[in-house]
């Protein structure tokens, strides 16, 4: 599957807050936050199929596969 | 007040003196499942024989949870009233994380109902009302207590049946046998058959307490869920109300449980005290499970039938057990009774097809429950509570909180005895008031057209008609045009815009396994 890139030119900043959302959080915090990140953009998405194929596409790289 | 567990008297059977005539049908198990086959077949004029190794009704509450569409096909087999009256009717669920409230839920809104969502009633109270309403019908349920089936052998045409008494051993032949012994299925177990599905480690206590005031903020009964609760570290918790102030209380104990030594008074009334405080109470009674939700892979295997735990099995979570077992009765009746009559076999081959169907939604749904509920891995966990904690704000994640799926009518759209694909085929009846009663007061048990307008439906013989009265609930649940055919058990088989008389009966036909 092709992810069509929709960051454009807001790629760096959009990464940087993503990144600054961590900050002063130990590793299980951020996982915490990571996982109601997941969690809140499922829904932001919300139709199954493409949740599907982009869920197939990040296990694709899960170096046990 | 605890339950008088009063003995059903055992009568020593005919065939320890003499061979028997060939029974219609041998119903093996006089659980909720068995009593409830019995009794519907006997409202279809089949005889039936109900063995039973036991000679008292369910020892401990166990089913508690009876689902409204349960509740109507037990109004049609004559205890549904009886139960509801008893029984503790609630609405509301409350669902904590740790101390506190997360949401809260109420089941069923809309007024124009005979029956609630859910009702609470001992599995006690609805077998003993069972035995009550098949004793009732005793020229047609011959009841045998303390007769345990020890063998079987299906000859083609009919079933051989061995059975021990506290009199000896006898045989007896039935053209169908229907296996209704609950999880265990020693019938099961004889045929070897693959009995497929997943197995939960956890272990969970449950424990039934009667108190002399409601443990709830409100005088109203509700059903609260704890995750994580602040008497029980780490684990889940629910209570719940039952009739006489006894009031169900599960607790998930983790796998690594020794079921013997939490099944003791010593273990259990400190827990009991973390949730309820000092207030007095009676321990009625305790029990350590755990489950597995798994099927057979055919229900129907020639003459022996399955229904009920003996065919698939489910967590508790979500009431699917007992719930998904009446209708396995509802939708065996009427089609056994019918090839019986003389239709075609094929007919119990729906049964199969349908209720495999819905067997599958309900493990689907309660291995879902508890999956959320046990998680197994850290992500599993992380997940879990980073949804409880959103839940707290967002209305999204509420709906993903999953402490059971509570048991819906099965839909049976696209499975061959049905006809069309309008919305409505394929789903259970839905209730409204009438002049005088309700809809599955006046309607189920046999096949019906209910009509909704003045046009002139004709049908044959075999199909009675019910003109239903133009009212809000039945422009609302129904429309205002057309007819709609319901199956003896409520489910609607086909929807009809004009009185097109072939097309009547051909969806009839078709119902009744005559066409395919």
């Amino acid at each position: 599957m092709i992810i069509n890139d929709r960051l454009g030119p807001q790629g760096d900043d959009v990464y940087a807050a993503l990144i600054a959302a961590h900050d002063g959080l130990d590793t299980d915090q951020s996982h915490a936050l990571n996982a109601r990140l997941v969690l809140i953009l499922l829904n932001e998405i919300a139709d199954p199929n493409r949740i599907a194929a982009l869920l197939a596409e990040a296990r694709a790289l899960s170096s046990s596969d | 007040m605890a339950y008088d567990y009063a003995p059903f008297p055992y009568v020593a059977p005919p065939g320890l003196t003499s061979p028997e005539p060939r029974h219609p049908v041998a119903i093996v198990g006089a659980g909720p499942i068995g009593l409830a086959m019995a009794i519907d077949l006997a409202q279809h004029g089949i005889k039936s024989v109900v063995l039973d190794d036991n000679n008292v009704v369910s020892v401990g509450s166990r089913a508690i949870c009876w689902a409204k569409r349960t509740l109507e096909i037990f109004d049609r087999l004559g205890v549904g009233t009886r139960m509801r009256d008893k029984g503790v009717t609630w609405k509301v669920g409350r669902l904590f994380h740790g101390a506190d409230e997360v949401y809260s839920f109420d089941l069923l809104p809309e007024d124009g109902h005979k029956y609630p969502a859910f009702v609470n009633l001992q599995q006690y109270y609805v077998e003993q009302y069972l035995v009550e309403r098949a004793q009732a019908l005793s020229d047609h349920i011959d009841l045998r207590f303390l007769n345990k089936v020890t063998d079987h052998s299906d000859h083609g045409d009919h079933v051989r049946l061995s059975v021990e008494t506290p009199d000896g051993p006898y045989q007896l032949e039935a053209e169908y046998y229907i296996a209704a012994e609950g999880a265990g299925s020693p019938t099961r177990k004889r045929m070897e058959l693959p009995f497929k599905g997943q197995t939960f480690e956890e272990h969970f206590l449950i424990i039934d307490v009667e108190l002399p005031n409601s443990p709830f903020e409100t005088e109203d009964p509700e059903r609260w869920f704890w995750f994580a609760p602040p008497f029980h570290a780490g684990q889940s918790a629910l209570l719940h109300k039952q009739p006489d102030n006894i009031y169900r209380i599960d607790l998930q104990l983790g796998p690594d449980t020794d079921p013997k030594s939490e099944a003791t008074e010593e273990k259990v009334i400190p827990r009991i005290k973390a949730i309820i405080g000092d207030m007095p109470f009676r321990l009625d009674w305790m029990s350590v499970y755990k489950f597995r939700c798994a099927k057979l892979d055919r229900f129907v295997h020639n003459r022996v039938l399955f229904v009920g735990d003996s065919a698939h099995v489910v967590s508790p979570f979500g009431a699917r057990g007992g719930n998904g077992g009446i209708q396995d009765v509802d939708n065996l009746g009427w089609k056994l009774a019918a090839v019986l009559n003389g239709a075609p076999t094929t007919l119990l081959d729906s049964y199969d097809a349908e209720r495999r169907h819905g067997s599958d939604e309900n493990i689907l749904n309660s291995a879902r429950a508890t999956n959320f509920m046990t998680p197994k891995s850290k992500i599993e966990a992380l997940f879990r509570n980073e949804t409880l904690r959103l839940a707290a704000k967002h209305p999204f994640a509420r709906k993903l909180i999953n402490s059971g799926r509570l048991s819906q009518p099965c839909a049976l759209a696209d499975m061959p005895l049905q006809t069309g694909d309008h919305p409505l085929v394929g789903r259970a009846l839905i209730d409204m008031p009438l002049p005088d009663g309700w809809l599955v007061e006046a309607v189920q048990g046999r096949f019906c057209l209910l009509t909704l307008d003045a046009q002139n439906w004709q049908v044959p013989d075999t199909i009675d008609t019910y003109a239903l009265p133009a009212t809000p609930e039945r422009a609302a649940r129904y429309g205002d045009t057309g007819a709609v055919l319901l199956r003896p058990d409520g489910h609607i088989c086909a929807c009809f815009t004009t009185p097109d008389a072939a097309a009547i009966q051909a969806a009839y036909a078709r119902a009744t396994g005559a066409t395919p």
